[in-house]
């Protein structure tokens, strides 16, 4: 028996459902009864209820990769604000190629406040602030593109089933997209235009999100602007 | 020793609550024993000290003149201020007065105020002009636990205490008298808290049962069993069930501290 | 100065804002009306009017305040000089104190703190005009701030007053009443766990009063509950455009 269905909007404390199911996201249960814990679109999984948050902050998680901004330079590292509650650690040792000698090595030339970074989590528990790594390849300093933030509940949406809307994006723009899932995305292209139209693409993404079409639409108003700017250029 | 109660002792409270017991061998509703002097402090116009088990707390009024507030030119004026002194406890840090002694004095405050203990008419020296000031200061000697009502006896114990200076009005001048009179009172409000602990509520909780509990209330009740003031206090709640079945027993509880203390 | 009223209730039973005993005041409640704020609600019940502002959770300063096991909240009551009659000092009243420590208390049994440990909340609300019961009109704008946050709740808090004047109980209190009335009792409820979060009283009330003004209030604060949800969904219905 379910007092909402599937896509309906719900607000913290409404009983979505009562019976045999089992509380997924942003939702709680008590005794045999679900309620959605914040506000968005309910989703059933089978026997699992989940809300879609419409808001929400990112929490980090293992293996995420993240984008974020230099805050402090420490002793035996630096403080990045990845977005979310929690600020998250990266160490000297993991970034020098070399050992770390404190006395000499001057991290500020290294990675300086307000220097922007691509990086994995690589442990995070709620006791401890989640440790940074920028091991891997196409990790580490950015030095180009630009930069823009959206909830971080819509990346999925952006990166499209089986990576179809992104692949689209990247396509038509020529761009370089790295999706941080803090929300964070960087946009590097072969000029300002170019990046320009990958983010006003982004943007429609975020704001249309629930509705279906999406992919075919944002290809089709990607290529209306190539046209109306080729226009322009004659 | 650590404030901080450990999970032992908690279970075994909450336990010991279930089958309906304390701690310390009381029932879910008895009160700690209470003891009151009053007069010890001659230098204030009125003192007391209670002790609610080992709480302690001490009220010291002092009596002034000054001008009435603009709305009530007819009245007196009361304030209450309470400190949580340092030595009390050593959760308690020394500082300008926190949340917490603020809360205290308000609740204390709203117990006397809204009884209308003090005749506060017979206050009055000059309407508008000049009436008497009674000053109620609360310190809370030792915490051990629900300071809100051993303070709240500790202060109308000090007003039924509380001398002040005689006067007489000749040819429109104020004139000190010898001699005192007594603080004109009409009524002995009597405040009692409540905690509730895993959904059951016991009055009158001492120190570790306060670091348990999921919230308090305290209810201030008149002579005639009205309720003149509540507060609810801690991050957790009540039913409303609870609450009705609290003022219930508020009013029992209250009766039989009166008799006790002849009120 | 406006003088003071003989009579709060008139011989029809009306108040002096013409409503009946068991009548809430005119409200509105607006969601997300601040962006920097990650969560936000404005709130005019009566003539209060009421911002609230939640921004978190984030990492607290100073550090040491946080706790290891949960989230911890903070809030600020306060008054605009500007918001009462007499102008009011903009310092911190014992009155503000104890106001943002009973409403803090309030909204604490509806958030799921031990999500989101070492972190901190800060809830902000500022009363801009004020007309009597402005705590429970706070906390129920506060508690749509949560939301809006997207902070997980169990439940949204709600507040309404009763009272007594001129031997009537009545519902959510105006200034004139709260200021002459004989009781003020302020309640906030989280109706899914029948909880009592906000409970205070001043003035004198028999145990019968008492148990018809505090049913009063919670019939008050079913109905503004849903208001409050209606102001949600207003806000994020539409950002949900109908499926194709």
């Amino acid at each position: 028996m379910a007092t909402y269905e599937k896509k309906q909007l719900v607000t913290p404390g409404d009983l979505i459902v009562e019976g045999d199911f089992i509380p997924g996201e942003n939702t709680y249960a008590d005794n045999n009864k679900i309620y959605a814990s914040r506000i968005g679109m309910v989703d059933y999984e089978n026997k699992k209820v989940n809300v879609v948050a419409l808001r929400s902050f990112y929490i980090p998680k293992i293996g995420d990769i993240v984008i974020g901004t230099v805050v402090e330079v420490g002793f035996s590292g630096w403080t990045v604000d990845i977005n979310s509650p929690y600020q998250a650690i990266l160490r000297a040792s993991n970034v020098l190629s070399r050992p770390f000698r404190p006395q000499k090595d001057e991290l500020s030339e290294v990675l300086n406040i307000g220097d922007l970074v691509v990086a994995t989590i690589i442990s995070f528990d709620r006791s401890h602030d989640p440790q940074l790594t920028v091991g891997e390849p196409g990790l580490g300093k950015i030095t180009r593109g630009q930069i823009i933030r959206i909830t971080p509940t819509k990346i999925p949406r952006v990166i499209g089933r089986k990576g179809s809307m992104i692949s689209v994006i990247k396509q038509e723009t020529g761009c370089q997209i790295i999706l941080g899932l803090n929300g964070v995305i960087l946009v590097t292209g072969k000029n300002r235009e170019d990046e320009e139209l990958a983010i006003m693409a982004i943007r429609k993404v975020e704001e249309e999100s629930h509705t279906s079409g999406l992919t075919d639409r944002i290809t089709q108003m990607l290529k209306e602007e190539k046209a109306k700017r080729e226009e322009n250029k004659k | 020793m650590s404030s901080l109660i450990t999970r032992v002792k908690r279970n075994q409270i909450a336990q010991l609550i279930a089958k309906g017991k304390r701690l310390d061998g009381r029932g879910l509703t008895d009160i700690r024993e209470i003891k009151v002097e009053q007069g010890i402090i001659e230098r204030a116009e009125g003192s007391a000290r209670v002790l609610l088990g080992r709480t302690e707390v001490m009220v010291g009024t002092k009596i002034e003149t000054g001008e009435p507030f603009s709305d009530t030119p007819n009245e007196g004026v009361l304030t209450v201020n309470a400190e949580l002194v340092p030595l009390a406890s050593s959760t308690f840090e020394p500082g300008p007065p926190d949340e917490n002694s603020i809360e205290l004095a308000r609740i204390v405050d709203r117990g006397i105020r809204e009884s209308k203990a003090i005749d506060v008419e017979k206050l009055c020296i000059e309407p508008g002009k000049k009436v008497f000031v009674v000053f109620v200061d609360v310190y809370v000697l030792n915490h051990d636990g629900n300071f809100i009502d051993a303070s709240a006896l500790a202060a109308v114990a000090a007003l039924l205490n509380t001398k002040m200076p005689n006067y007489e009005v000749k040819e429109g001048e104020v004139k000190m008298k010898s001699g005192y009179v007594p603080l004109p009172m009409k009524r002995h409000p009597i405040t009692v808290t409540f905690a509730k602990i895993n959904d059951k509520l016991i009055v009158d909780p001492w120190l570790e049962e306060e670091q348990v509990m999921d919230a308090r209330f305290s209810m201030a009740i008149d002579d005639d069993g009205n309720i003149c003031a509540i507060q609810k206090g801690g991050s957790g709640y009540f039913t409303p069930q609870m609450v009705l079945e609290a003022a219930k027993i508020a009013k029992e509880k209250t009766e039989e501290i009166r008799k006790k203390l002849k009120w | 100065m406006s003088q003071k009223p003989e009579k709060l209730i008139d011989k029809k039973g009306l108040r002096l804002d013409g409503r009946k005993p068991d009548e809430l005041r005119k409200i509105k409640i607006e969601v997300g009306v601040l962006s920097n704020a990650d969560g936000s609600a404005y709130i005019e019940q009566g003539k209060n009017k009421i911002l609230a502002a939640v921004y978190g959770p984030r990492e607290l300063h100073p550090k040491h305040l946080a706790l290891a096991d949960r989230m911890v909240i903070r809030c600020r009551y306060h008054m605009a000089p500007f918001s009462v009659q007499e102008r009011k000092s903009p310092a911190p009243s014992r009155r503000e104190v104890e106001l943002s420590k009973v409403i803090r208390e309030s909204l604490e049994p509806s958030i799921f703190l031990e999500y989101y440990p070492r972190t901190g909340i800060d809830v902000f609300i500022e009363v801009l005009q004020a007309d009597g019961s402005t705590r429970c009109a706070s906390i129920t704008a506060a508690s749509v701030a949560i939301a809006d946050a997207g902070i997980p709740m169990r439940d949204l808090v709600v507040a309404c007053s009763a009272g007594k004047v001129d031997d009537t109980i009545v519902l959510d209190l105006m200034d004139e009443e709260d200021k002459l009335g004989m009781a003020d009792v302020p309640v906030a409820f989280m109706p899914n766990a029948n909880a009592i979060t906000l409970l205070q009283m001043d003035g004198t009330l028999s145990l019968e009063e008492f148990e018809t003004a505090v049913n009063l209030s919670l019939e008050g604060c079913k109905k503004i509950y849903a208001m409050q949800k209606e102001a949600l969904r207003a806000k994020y219905v539409l950002l949900k455009e109908d499926e194709e």
